[in-house]
């Protein structure tokens, strides 16, 4: 009974971890311009194919071990990937927000970068399944009877790393700082001498960049990429940054765990077509109970 | 002329909000803007740093020159950091989930690496004693004359040479508002030029050497603080009889 909870607690971080990675990139660039981004999920799917390509390039072309290959492989995608983010932020977001448009367009915007973003890749690459090459290898440890692998630990030191990372830039430098300012008052921002476009950028290269990690990390864990593979995963995670008070990162990285834990658990007691259902019909009470989610405080502080 | 404001005509939507007003600032001087509500005043101010829209209004006529150069085309953030122009906001705008210390901080963000910054925390801590008790705090904790003074001190901590002041008088009891009037005679006394809007058209020319009177968008009176406090018009409109 106790390998059991304590296996299922191991399996609900690891899964929670992808959705706390993908959640806090939304959390972000809520927290900077109010914006729900909804390629987000699409850009974590655009990561995984990255690191498809990168990772395949560097076994196959230069025969690079895995090991060498992953070392290669995590900032390379995590570079490519923000570039993507960055782009769509100035091709699509900025033109619009420099015309002052309200922010329902730039949302819409947003959902169709993220078709965009699959259908180009549907058009490109094809409608079959991308099989990621295995770069390490996967030791299974058996403790009291409790299995996890080296994989699973890393997905989740990864993910508490980031958040660490991430609360530490918010809380402690300047342009974490100057994210708090924007998402409190954008107008006084430029008086400061701080550029709002450059802040823009660092934070969609925070949010992409992650993205990117959880793309190749997911991709390592479960090795069949398809373009739609960021739809259902982006929207869970942005209902976890929701749940945990969108524009807090501490909400997001709850909200991932929590919503990896309720779906985990629920497929440990009920079949496992009922894991949906049930993990969304908890978020909703839990939205319900608390609209602004666990840390939102009703429009104050956000990030 | 330290700055120049030629024949400025602005527009918000369809609006027009200044009907080509013309006035300088000398280095070193006080020069007041006073005008009754929506005379146009914070327009002016909103367009002065090149703040973008929809905060700012359109220019459509007209110039901004700094030492002789036009900044129409000078980015906001850039009017602070080669400027050296700050502007500290109607309403204060302090940002008030950042504590005392934060936001002063933040207004550092432009500035070189090796300034001193240590030693201009401590005289923005002498000006306003009372910033120094509450650093730790969120801003937003603050009494209104407080976060006046945050206001006033994080446009300095900017590294202004150029102050530009709008309605610090806002929502401040007497004995504050004489309080931050003579701190701001101080800066000045120190080499501080400053651009002052004020609706308290008595205190703002006891202040300023010279003075401008704004009238829904035009310049109707001007003159240095004597000429106007003596000018019966003035008088008559703004400084109650």
């Amino acid at each position: 009974m106790l390998e059991s909870i304590i296996q299922n607690i191991i399996n609900a971080l690891q899964w929670g971890s992808f959705y706390a990675l993908i959640a806090l990139g939304y959390t972000l660039v809520y927290g900077v311009l109010t914006l729900i981004n909804f390629a987000h999920g699409d850009v974590f799917m655009v990561g995984a194919y990255i690191a498809f390509f990168v990772s395949t390039f560097f076994l196959s072309a230069l025969a690079l071990p895995g090991w060498v290959a992953l070392a290669l492989c995590i900032p390379l995608t995590m570079i490519l990937t923000a570039m993507v983010g960055v782009t769509l932020e100035r091709i699509a977001y900025r033109p619009l927000r420099k015309k002052g448009a309200h922010r329902l367009y730039v949302v819409i915007t947003a959902l169709m970068c993220g078709l965009i973003l699959e259908h180009a890749n549907l058009a490109i690459l094809g409608a079959s399944r991308k099989a990621f090459p295995p770069l390490i290898e996967v030791h299974v440890y058996n403790i009291g009877g409790v299995t996890f692998t080296n994989l699973k630990v890393a997905v989740i030191i990864t993910a508490i790393l980031v958040f660490l990372f991430l609360h530490w830039v918010v809380t402690k430098t300047r342009v974490g700082m100057a994210m708090r300012a924007i998402s409190y008052d954008k107008f006084a921002v430029p008086l400061m001498g701080i550029p709002l476009d450059q802040i823009i950028v660092v934070t969609f290269v925070l949010g992409s960049g992650f993205a990117g990690l959880a793309g190749l990390l997911f991709a390592m864990s479960y090795p069949v990429l398809d373009p739609y593979m960021g739809a259902l995963i982006g929207w869970k995670a942005f209902i976890a940054a929701v749940v945990g008070g969108i524009g807090d990162i501490r909400g997001a990285f709850l909200g991932g765990f929590l919503l990896g834990a309720v779906e985990i658990m629920v497929v440990a007691f009920f079949p496992s077509t009922f894991r949906d259902l049930i993990a969304f019909s908890v978020l909703l009470m839990i939205l319900t109970w608390k609209p602004t989610g666990l840390f939102g405080i009703a429009k104050t502080t956000k990030i | 002329m330290l700055l120049q404001v030629e024949n400025l005509e602005v527009k918000y939507g369809n609006i027009q909000a200044l009907h080509g007003i013309s006035f300088h600032v000398n280095e070193g001087e006080i020069v007041t803007l006073i005008g009754a509500n929506g005379a146009g005043k914070t327009t002016c101010m909103h367009t002065i740093p090149r703040l973008p829209p929809p905060e700012a209004p359109r220019v459509i006529a007209g110039d901004i020159k700094f030492k002789g150069e036009s900044i129409l085309e000078t980015k906001p953030s850039d009017v602070v950091k080669q400027l050296h122009l700050a502007l500290s906001p109607e309403g204060r705008r302090i940002f008030g989930n950042l504590t005392v210390m934060e936001n002063l901080k933040l207004a550092t963000y432009a500035r070189a690496k090796d300034a001193d910054l240590n030693a201009e925390y401590e005289r923005i801590f002498e000006l306003f004693p009372r910033l120094k008790e509450r650093r730790k705090q969120r801003s937003e904790s603050l009494s209104g004359g407080e976060q006046q003074m945050l206001a006033v001190g994080r446009a300095l901590m900017t590294g202004c040479k150029i102050l530009l002041l709008d309605e610090p008088s806002m929502g401040l009891a007497p004995v504050l508002k004489y309080e931050l009037f003579r701190k701001l005679k101080q800066l000045n006394e120190e080499g501080m030029t400053i651009l002052l809007v004020e609706q308290n058209a008595n205190l703002a020319l006891h202040l300023a050497h010279r003075g401008y009177v704004l009238d829904t968008g035009n310049i109707v009176a001007e003159g240095t603080s004597e000429e106007l406090l003596g000018n019966p018009d003035v008088k008559k409109a703004y400084l109650g009889g």
